[in-house]
């Protein structure tokens, strides 16, 4: 009776046996990375905006303290977006002509909002307060980076729960002295890890099992 | 079988009908597989698995569309149709595992006739017993939160859960036993890809087949690989059943929260498994005249089995009367007298005459030697021991500790259609297997011929 | 009541300034932040789909939800690769942000809830505009910080979606212009003949200004009449002050300084104006502690078990109609009247009057005999004389004029209007509120009485019975939605100021009627105000009415106390001597959830477990089981009522407790223009109510017919098994003699009986105290009135499941409340024992335990979390809590897709969505906000600054939430009394919440 497989068979079977394992790995593999690839975070990602409002500008070039604008990011868990109002308190007397602030002006003419798109956006079950971070040393830069450099608004962080657990795990590695809150590119005054135990007392820091505890942030 | 465990040779002698040669066994087993004409029981067996097979496909897309809801669960019967289902076709599959593992290492060769659609049943119980714990979730789409992989949320399953065990305890439970059917199989698999002459089927059995040519090296080293995982495969079936019923055992629900579960469940599982295989034997070799190959012997031995345990399990019962009154604990009291004079009431005696009374007739030869009654009291046992899982998960729980909080579990048809889905998904299965591969084990059944005895003296 | 009173201030006047600008505009900005999808379709939909799929689920084959489900399910499959990635979200800031308004934190306004006329003065939350809760205002005399069911549920009715969302002329849309053009005509005609033509039906009256405007209308159009209706209103009270004193007058009680108290059929505890304070009184005197140990006693004689009697400590089955042969009885034991013969069979009567009277006796002028709201006006008559003889009055028993408008016999005043309209003089009806064609006693026959008026107009929310006999249905402005005032049970006036601009254009009675007199274009803050500028005497009126506004109170507005002369001479005449001949007697009682049928459309309240029967969504023919028994009849089947020639086919309700050869029937439901949730729920019993008996007679006939009835009840098992120790009980005299004994030896395992450390609750890693989060349940206290029920359901999304799903078992309430009865179902007098069970957050939880994937674990500080973004929806926990506390999403049950009940949401809370288990927190989102704030000002809580929402809404402050780390707080101080045991401590769960036992106080010589 003839052969009905050629001898290289052998050999495609065991590639494809061995091969087989690898395979499985690499899916894993590639699942993870995928998870947490800047499509799925929307890490990096400039997002069309009414206006192409630049905190660079504001923040960088003028200076502006962050709580001119997002004026409840002390007390409240929402840290605001200003009312059409607040954009008025200057671009009445200045730019009042540029047609890029057209869509302002409109606004505050016919009461009409601006509809702006959110670029860091939690899960509707994640519960987040800006108030008690910013109350406990964790300045805007650390979860919003550099946004005195950056001309259109975007993602600095993954914003995943592994990355929310880091910080909550070990708060003293990112914590900072309150009044460099709202500094940008702020360096601490020697390490740390050191300032960051000292502060965890000052400010009374919650203890890491209270910190993880599911009730924290999820309701 | 005591006997033959001093002396194979003279079991040997009786396992299968005399006049057997190489050639018979093959040819009578291979052409099952080979033959152009498929008997209209198989078309019968067949359609009756697809119809079936649809319902359940319907009931699980309603499930998926609209949610647990449409079965009949409630508070506090968060548990019903769906588990009780799993754990009776673990328990089903347990039989196969049995059969070709301990009873290969306890060099029982009668096995070897029904070895191999004992493995082929194991595989698709496990098949139909595996979609349960994910059909029965409330969000099934995240079932894999139930394994532990990298995630970006920075948790981990709960070691702690006996739900986390069960997933380990299934999966390597499919792994090995397919492992184990697939290794048995490449001979035979050989056998068809050299005795076929459709092309396509020749192509086919071949690549399945990975080479197999019969050298001694490949003997040899089957005889290893199929040594290794028995021995891989036994402690499987005591420890697969045994996490199952730690499902129940760890909580705290009286009549469930209780340490003899485990032997309890593995004797009901090996119960339960060898009434499947009576099932499915009988009406097999009668129909395929098979009866020269799986002899009134393997019947009688599984018969055997079955009372054995049968007689465990009864043991078992009343061992969980006895301690429900025995720890004057008020919960467990009523726990047990309800599960026989409250609402469930039915349900159990019913259970207690298929699995305790029932069976005893077994300890009668002329019984044991006829295959009809044999057949049905296997049926019997199947139902009983559905019943005996469903009345420990729901009749437990609708009773539990609050009064205030008691309700009762009412099965929507859509429970039922999933059930009986699931047998058709396993009939569909089967029947598959018995057309496209052979259903015994074609060189096994050889080693039992005498001739083979004369070789292998010969050989020696 | 916002935490600044001027911001507060300025709101309210933003709010009027934007009223005058037109509501809608208003509400958009101040929900801008909110930005709730779909509110255009909110504002102009036709009919939104069902809340909640009642689907059977034995066939789950209906159309769209079905659909919809499917794509969901795929969607969630489909989305199983790139999980983590969230979908585009937009914010939409103010043009110009209310100065007071911080984005993220709610804000609280006084307002009052009306209820037959009478106020509750509570506090409403509000979400950048959105009311989403209702709770007790502390400062106001009826709700002392309690809330009560209505009240709290009403917020949900503010965004029913059924609600009537435009004026209509004979079915057809109109608009409030061409309705005023035409009224404005009418009124041209009227004006002419002095508006004898003219007639107002309203609902009872006791807003200061409604009754001036309605004075107003009274100068302008002389030969107007107003007629007044209210179905569960206090009839017998009013015609019973007549005939005791003469003249109308208003009584209330302060139970706080009674040690006996007789309630003849009265269940002040539950229902009733004033239950709420009534509750807190009566309880603070059963408050037992080692320390405290008086405790004043209760008789309560009543035909159907109340929650009222479930207190008891002498509970007397007795026939509605017989109570007046008791009082006699009474009466007379305590010289308070001359006493007729004694006519009636059971004897019981004069041996309970005897050891009742002697008891009275012995606390002259600390006692109270208080008489309900649905017993004859001889029986509240012979009440004013005890509690005179008693000297009771100035003590515990006050009266005032009366607090309504216009106090008249309001049967009569609407047989007055039933014969005008025979006469065809009215020409103008404008039914204000109110329904009716529904509530009417059924001989006035008013659905065919009311088209005899030329011209109908009906203002009310919905479009119900009563509309559709009318030409003119407008749009009522739901309470949140517009200004008004009220009277509270002593007489203090509240105003009612809105949360939000009306949702459907909607306008309260006040508009109308203004629209009557000679300024109709006057909006509602603009009357209101003007009224009391007129009231106020002083140049500081704008302080004056900001204060009043911010409290919800106006100080000093109480009725002064009187003494009124009581004349012996009603009180000769004594009842004949009563006997049912065979049949029945009949009681007509409000039903104790949805009230007259007002409340039918209301989820919350048609799901909400009624007291002792534990059933929803159903009225019932509740009898005693012996009558059942004669009968042939069993809970579930059919029988057929006929009284006076009227019939009714109803089911069965066997209930323990209640009296024999009598009946009680609830009236509201069976409604067949109420809305999604109101029709076809229960049936109705006012065609049998006549304006004869209004409250109970004899002469009722029950047969049994064939057909049976399944109820939905969200308790199967009653009976009380005295082996598992669920509820520890005692007498005062026992715990006396042995605090301990009230355990009769349930035992808790000993904390060390583990193999495995402890956790440390008490300092964290570092040290520092730690909160530990714990509850104490006097059962001492609670009265199982639910209005905890209603606080959890509003204040934690919870959602409405639909009959036939509670019929499955699957009622969503995180918190319940058991309700046991010792001795057999049979007993003839039983007693109930209440007993809520919210999640116990037990440290050895046994749900954490089993759950795969850690969706519920323990908290650091001893909370029980349950994530449900974590949950797969195994149910094991659900299997292994002996509590049976947790709910499973079994369906979608949350509503995703009506965008009026998305305002309702509680922003705090996450939806569930289907597939999920969820449970009592302990109100975590409270427990989170408040340490926040506390952290912020660096500072350690106070005890009593998180009130979970169960606690804030009891009235008899049985619920007590705290730190048990601070052996000062009132939780520990609480735990730390010998009558507080943990449920099912001996599986050795380890409870956080703990319970106090109930300790009864009967009199000693009532069995002799």
């Amino acid at each position: 009776m003839s052969q009905i497989f050629h001898r290289s068979t052998n050999t495609y079977s065991r590639i494809v046996i061995f091969g087989a394992v690898f395979f499985l790995a690499f899916l894993t593999w590639v699942f993870t990375v995928l998870d947490r690839s800047s499509y799925a975070t929307r890490q990096h990602q400039v997002r069309e905006q009414p206006v192409p409002f630049s905190h660079a500008h504001h923040v960088g070039a003028l200076g502006i303290d962050c709580r001119y604008c997002h004026t409840t990011v002390e007390t409240s868990s929402f840290a605001n977006i200003p009312p059409t109002k607040t954009c008025m308190n200057c671009h009445s007397q200045i730019w009042i002509t540029s047609p890029t602030l057209e869509p302002v002006r409109a606004s505050y003419r016919d009461g009409k909002s601006l509809d702006w798109t959110r670029v860091h956006d939690l899960p509707d079950y994640v519960y987040f307060n800006h108030s008690i971070h910013v109350a406990k040393g964790v300045g805007c830069e650390t979860c919003h980076g550099r946004v005195d450099k950056m001309p259109l608004m975007y993602q600095q962080n993954a914003l995943q729960m592994e990355w929310c657990l880091n910080c909550h795990r070990n708060t003293e590695k990112y914590i900072r002295p309150k009044e460099f809150i709202t500094t940008m590119g702020y360096e601490p005054a020697g390490d740390q890890e050191e300032i960051g135990r000292r502060l965890q007392k000052e400010y009374n820091i919650q203890g890491v099992r209270l910190l993880t505890s599911c009730s924290t942030c999820h309701r | 079988m005591a006997e033959e465990l001093q002396d194979p040779h003279v079991a040997s002698k009786k396992i299968i009908a005399p006049g057997y040669t190489f050639g018979t066994v093959t040819d009578q087993i291979a052409t099952v597989v080979l033959t152009k004409r498929t008997p209209v029981f198989w078309f019968g067996g067949f359609a009756a698995g697809l119809v079936l097979l649809f319902l359940f496909l319907l009931a699980v897309g309603l499930l998926f569309a609209k949610g647990v809801g449409i079965w009949g669960l409630r508070t506090p019967v968060m548990w019903g149709f769906a588990i009780t289902n799993f754990v009776w076709w673990i328990g089903i599959g347990h039989a196969g595992t049995l059969i070709s593992a301990i009873l290969l290492l306890l060099n029982q060769r009668w096995r070897n006739s029904i070895n191999r659609f004992a493995e082929a049943m194991t595989l698709f119980a496990v098949a139909c017993a595996g979609m349960f714990p994910l059909l029965h979730l409330g969000r099934p789409w995240l079932f894999y939160w139930l394994f532990p992989y990298p995630n970006t949320m920075g948790v981990q399953p709960n070691f702690r859960s006996p739900l986390v065990w069960d997933v380990f305890a299934v999966s390597t439970y499919a792994t090995v036993s397919l492992l184990f059917w697939f290794v048995g199989l490449m001979p035979d698999l050989a056998t068809l890809r050299d005795r076929t002459h459709n092309r396509f089927a020749r192509f086919t059995y071949g690549i399945l087949a990975m080479g197999w040519r019969g050298s001694a090296k490949h003997w040899s080293i089957y005889e290893t690989a199929s040594l290794l995982l028995a021995g891989i495969a036994t402690p499987l079936v005591l420890s697969v059943h045994t996490v199952v019923s730690f499902d129940f055992t760890i909580a705290i629900v009286p009549g469930w929260h209780s340490t003899f579960f485990p032997p309890y469940f593995v004797a009901g599982a090996i119960y339960s498994g060898f009434a499947m295989v009576l099932a499915l034997a009988i009406p097999l070799r009668s129909v395929y005249g098979l009866e020269g190959l799986i002899t009134d012997r393997h019947l009688e031995n599984s018969a055997k089995v079955m009372l054995a345990t049968g007689l465990i399990v009864g043991y078992s019962y009343m061992m969980e009367f006895f301690n429900g009154w025995y720890t004057s604990n008020v919960y467990e009291h009523a726990a047990i007298w309800n599960r026989m004079f409250g609402p469930y009431k039915t349900a159990y005696w019913f259970l207690i005459t298929c699995n305790i009374v029932a069976p005893q007739l077994l300890w009668f030869k002329q019984i044991r030697q006829k295959p009809a009654l044999l057949f049905m009291s296997s049926i019997v046992v199947l139902i009983g021991m559905w019943l005996e899982r469903y009345v420990i998960i729901v009749s437990s729980l609708a009773q539990d500790y609050l009064p205030s909080s008691w309700g009762i579990f009412r099965a929507t048809k859509w429970d039922w259609f999933t059930y009986v889905g699931t047998i058709g998904l396993f009939l569909f299965l089967f029947f598959l297997f018995i057309r496209l591969l052979p259903m015994i084990s074609i060189f096994e059944v050889r080693t039992l011929l005498p001739q083979a005895k004369v070789e292998e003296e010969g050989g020696n | 009541m916002s935490n600044n009173p001027e911001n507060h201030l300025d709101l309210a006047t933003v709010r009027d300034r934007l009223r005058s600008t037109g509501g809608r505009k208003y509400w958009r900005s101040l929900d801008e932040l909110a930005a709730t999808p779909g509110f255009a379709d909110l504002l102009h939909r036709e009919f939104p789909r069902q809340a909640i799929g009642w689907s059977d689920d034995e066939n789950p084959g209906e159309g769209r939800r079905n659909f919809l489900k499917l794509m969901g399910a795929s969607l969630a499959l489909a989305g199983l690769t790139a999980c983590t990635r969230q979908p585009t979200e937009h914010i939409v800031p103010y043009v110009r942000q209310p100065e007071e308004l911080i984005p993220g934190r709610p804000l609280f306004f006084a307002s009052a809830a009306t209820l037959g006329g009478v106020a509750n003065g509570v506090l409403v939350e509000s979400h950048e505009g959105r009311p989403t809760k209702i709770e007790g205002n502390p400062e106001h005399p009826a709700t002392l910080g309690a809330c009560d069911i209505f009240s709290q549920a009403s917020v949900l009715q503010l965004y029913d979606p059924d609600r009537a969302q435009a004026p209509t002329l004979n079915g057809e849309i109109s608009g409030w212009g061409s309705f005023f053009g035409s009224l404005r005509a009418m009124l041209t005609a009227q004006k002419a003949k002095n508006g004898a033509g003219l007639r107002i039906l309203t609902e009872t009256i006791t807003s200061p200004t409604v009754a001036e405007q309605l004075k107003g209308i009274q100068k302008l159009y002389p030969a107007a009449k107003w007629h007044q209706w209210e179905p569960a209103g206090p009839h017998s009270a009013r015609a019973a002050s007549m005939q005791a004193f003469g003249q109308p007058q208003n009584t209330y009680y302060d139970f706080s300084k009674a040690d006996v108290v007789v309630a003849l059929d009265s269940d002040f505890l539950a229902s009733g104006v004033a239950s709420l304070r009534y509750a807190r009184q009566f309880s603070a005197r059963r408050r037992v502690s080692e320390g405290k140990t008086n405790m004043n006693r209760l008789y309560v004689a009543e035909p159907m078990p109340t929650a009222t009697g479930s207190k008891a400590d002498h509970r007397m089955p007795l026939r509605a109609g017989d109570v007046e042969e008791l009082t006699w009885a009474l009466a007379t034991t305590v010289q308070a009247a001359a006493g007729g013969p004694k006519t009636n069979d059971n004897g019981d009567i004069y041996r309970w009057a005897e050891k009742i009277g002697a008891d009275l006796l012995r606390s002259k002028g600390a006692s109270v005999v208080i008489a309900g709201e649905y017993q004859s006006p001889m029986v509240h008559a012979l009440a004013h004389a005890i509690n005179a003889k008693l000297g009771n009055v100035g003590t515990t028993v006050f009266y005032t004029d009366p607090i309504e408008a216009n106090p008249t016999d309001q049967l009569a005043s609407l047989q007055d209007l039933a014969k005008d309209l025979d006469s065809g003089v009215v020409d103008v009806l404008l039914i204000l509120s109110g329904n009716p064609v529904f509530t009417a006693p059924a001989d006035l026959g008013m659905a065919a009485r009311i088209q005899k008026a030329k011209t109908r107009v009906h203002l009310s929310l919905f479009r119900d019975e009563t509309s559709q006999v009318c030409q003119w249905h407008l749009p009522e402005a739901h309470f949140l939605e517009s200004w008004g005032d009220a009277r509270a049970f002593d007489g203090t006036v509240s105003i009612q100021q809105p949360l939000i601009a009306p949702l459907y254009q909607g306008r309260s009675a006040c508009e109308i009627l203004q629209s009557l007199s000679e300024s109709p274009e006057m909006n509602p803050y603009v009357i209101v105000k003007n009224y009391w500028s007129s009231q106020h005497a002083g140049a500081d009126f704008d302080a004056w009415w900001r204060r009043a506004v911010h409290d919800g109170v106006i100080a000093g507005t109480a009725l002064p106390q009187k003494t009124p002369a009581l004349h012996g001479e009603g009180l000769t005449a004594h009842a004949q001597k009563r006997t049912l001949g065979g049949k029945l007697e009949v009681n007509f009682r409000p039903d104790p959830t949805i009230y007259d049928g007002r409340f039918a459309n209301n989820g919350w309240l048609q799901e909400l477990p009624k007291p002792i029967t534990k059933m929803t969504w159903d009225n019932a023919v509740y009898m005693n089981p012996g009558d059942a028994h004669r009968l042939g009849v069993e809970t579930g089947s059919m029988v057929e009522l006929s009284y006076e020639g009227r019939r009714l086919k109803a089911p069965v309700r066997i209930q323990p407790g209640h009296v024999d050869g009598s009946v009680t029937l609830h009236f509201g439901y069976g409604r067949t223009h109420g809305g999604r949730s109101a029709n076809g729920a229960g049936f109705d019993v006012y065609p049998l109510r006549t304006s004869k008996a209004l409250w109970q007679d004899v002469g009722l006939e029950a047969s049994k017919v064939s057909g049976s009835y399944e109820f939905a009840d969200t308790q199967m098992e009653g009976v009380l098994d005295p082996a598992r120790h669920i509820i520890h009980k005692g007498t005062i005299a026992e715990y006396l003699k042995d605090p301990e004994a009230v355990h009769d030896g349930a035992e808790a395992p000993a904390k060390s009986l583990t193999l495995y450390p402890g956790f440390n609750y008490q300092t964290d890693e570092e040290g520092r105290p730690k909160y530990a989060w714990g509850m104490a349940i006097d059962l001492n206290s609670c009265t199982g009135c639910t209005a905890c029920i209603v606080a959890c359901q509003a204040e934690n999304n919870i959602a409405v499941v639909g009959k036939d799903q509670v019929r499955r078992g699957r009622n969503m309430q995180w918190l319940r409340v058991d309700t046991y009865y010792a001795g057999t179902a049979e007993d003839p007098n039983p007693e109930f024992y209440n007993q809520p069970i919210p999640c116990m957050q037990c440290e050895n939880a046994p749900c954490e335990l089993v759950c795969p994937v850690q969706a519920t674990s323990h908290s650091a500080e001893g909370l029980n979390d349950m994530v449900y973004n974590r949950c797969v929806g195994t149910r094991y926990c659900s299997n292994n809590c002996p509590y049976k506390v947790r709910r499973f999403n079994f369906y979608l049950f949350s509503d995703y897709e009506t965008p009026s009940l998305k305002l309702l949401h509680n922003p705090d809370v996450t939806v569930r969505s289907r597939g999920v288990m969820e449970k009592c927190t302990y109100c975590v989102q409270r427990i989170n906000a408040a340490k926040m704030d506390a952290e912020k000002q660096d500072r350690r809580l106070q005890d009593g600054e998180i009130q979970t929402a169960c606690q804030a809404s009891c009235p008899t402050e049985a619920i007590i939430f705290g730190d048990i780390n601070d052996p000062n707080s009132r939780v520990s101080k609480m735990k730390s009394q010998k009558r507080n045991y943990g449920l099912l401590e001996d599986i050795n769960t380890r409870p956080r919440t703990t319970y106090l036992a109930t300790l009864r106080n009967p009199n000693p010589e009532w069995e002799s």
